[in-house]
């Protein structure tokens, strides 16, 4: 008798641990990302205009929970002139001490976005972005837009150089603006657990 | 049961916190492994003072270069301390691909008209399958376009000539140390007496020291395994800083080479660094984008 109440717990207890699997697993799925994401930057000053991008960003979003990481190798930033990708690795960002830049945050009105239908939907996103050793509070509004199961995140906002304590030499402070606009731009596919 | 439910409880619970700070990124395992890369930059311009370093400009860019020698500090103020003479060499390079350049030149002294090619065969890299070293092979000849000092014998055209092959093997040790070793030949069609040689074997050495992001020290030396003993020649050996500022590099140096192509510093070196005849130089880099990058 008692052997048998312990073989029943047994099984009650094997099939809880598969709910909490099955469930761990739909979780999961609920998670959305790209490895070959796109982030561009501009900044424009009278002089001279610069634009890198880059088309290997990292990103990832768990849509239950909103939480939305990028991450992004600095080396990976292609620039028009080969001098400007030089000074920018060497002199600017110093990708040999600081090879990537990671944002870590959330789309906080994750509750309006319905990921099972398709549209056009506001994320309003907010999060800490590391970049060159310094990490800053960023908020910015992006869209997101449902097709057939996938997603692609966009958004664009502004960050000041002396945030992140990117220093412009003297001679050329007038050449370079001290405000970058980063435009992202990322085509996100269902994780599988 | 009651153990059950609280496990349940447990597990459940930890399964919310996990999925609060989770790691996203690691889902995706980007960082286990490390991916081949090849180390850039190891010298700021295309030369160590006057010779070639192992690095290349990139494809698509002209590099002109202005290179200036002044004559000798130790000539006192009357010749404002060598800077009354300067001797000059006016040269155009060009990146043609990643590993592949070339550059043409002119230089005052003797009206030489020189030119090169540079090829990367190694580039060194980091991470799985990589070189630890850079590997690169020059060759260049130079012409004089003197007026024949003796006319009354035949002159040949070949005479004019003169021609170097170069191997480079460079280290970036660190991001603010960089060494190079240049194992060198020259060949002179034409030399003034039998003691000198027609070919030439010099080792040199290179190195760089970055005491900034935008400044670094530079040493380049050669060492001359058969010269003519006897015609007073000397090993160069130029010493100097580069500076950087936007689009330009600066190279600033004390040097007892007069001349800028191999041929002439490594044969025609009479200064000697223990005697003071020293010159002042320096080089101006500037470069253009000649040919945009495709996105």
């Amino acid at each position: 008798m008692f052997q048998l109440k312990e073989s029943i717990m047994k099984k009650r207890m094997l099939i809880t641990i598969t709910f909490i699997c099955t469930a761990v697993f739909v979780f999961a799925q609920d998670k959305f990302y790209t490895k070959n994401g796109k982030i561009l930057f501009s900044s424009k000053a009278a002089l001279e205009n610069i634009e890198a991008h880059n088309k290997s960003v990292t990103c990832v979003l768990d849509a239950k929970t909103g939480n939305l990481q990028f991450a992004v190798l600095m080396k990976g930033f292609e620039f028009e002139k080969a001098l400007m990708q030089e000074h920018f690795n060497e002199n600017y960002i110093e990708s040999h001490k600081y090879p990537r830049a990671e944002f870590r945050g959330q789309v906080i009105n994750i509750g309006e976005i319905d990921y099972t239908k398709d549209g056009i939907y506001k994320a309003l996103v907010r999060g800490k972005l590391s970049l060159h050793g310094e990490t800053k509070d960023v908020e910015t509004t992006g869209t997101i837009a449902v097709k057939s199961g996938k997603l692609e995140a966009d958004a664009e906002f502004n960050i000041e150089l002396a945030d992140y304590k990117v220093e412009i030499p003297k001679l050329v402070k007038d050449n370079i603006s001290k405000t970058v606009k980063v435009i992202v731009d990322c085509n996100l596919e269902p994780l599988k657990g | 049961m009651k153990h059950l439910l609280l496990i349940v409880f447990l597990v459940f619970s930890f399964c919310a916190v996990k999925a609060q700070d989770e790691d996203l990124l690691k889902l995706l395992g980007e960082d286990e492994k490390p991916k081949k890369e090849f180390v850039e930059y190891a010298f700021k311009s295309s030369r160590v003072i006057m010779s070639q370093s192992m690095e290349l400009i990139r494809p698509g860019v002209m590099d002109m270069r202005i290179l200036h020698r002044f004559g000798n500090i130790n000539k006192g103020a009357y010749e404002f301390f060598g800077l009354d003479n300067a001797t000059m060499r006016l040269g155009f390079d060009f990146g043609i691909t990643k590993n592949l350049m070339l550059g043409v030149g002119r230089s005052t002294n003797k009206k030489e008209l020189d030119g090169f090619l540079k090829y990367r065969l190694i580039h060194q890299g980091k991470g799985p399958g990589s070189m630890p070293f850079s590997f690169l092979m020059v060759g260049g000849s130079s012409m004089t376009l003197l007026k024949w000092a003796d006319t009354a014998r035949k002159n040949f055209f070949s005479s004019r000539l003169g021609f170097f092959g170069q191997a480079i093997i460079g280290r970036k040790f660190s991001e603010g140390f960089s060494l190079q070793f240049m194992p060198t030949m020259v060949h002179r069609n034409l030399v003034a007496t039998a003691n000198d040689p027609n070919d030439l074997y010099a080792v040199g050495v290179g190195t760089r020291l970055k005491l900034s992001r935008r400044i670094s020290l530079n040493v380049d030396y050669y060492y001359r395994l058969n010269p003519n003993s006897q015609d007073g020649t000397q090993n160069p050996l130029s010493i100097g800083f580069d500076i950087e500022t936007g689009g330009h590099v600066f190279q600033l140096h004390f040097t007892n080479a007069v001349g800028m192509n191999e041929k002439v510093f490594l044969l025609e070196t009479t200064n000697d660094w223990a005697k003071g005849d020293i010159q002042f130089g320096f080089n101006i880099s500037r470069s253009f984008q000649v040919r945009k990058k495709k996105n």
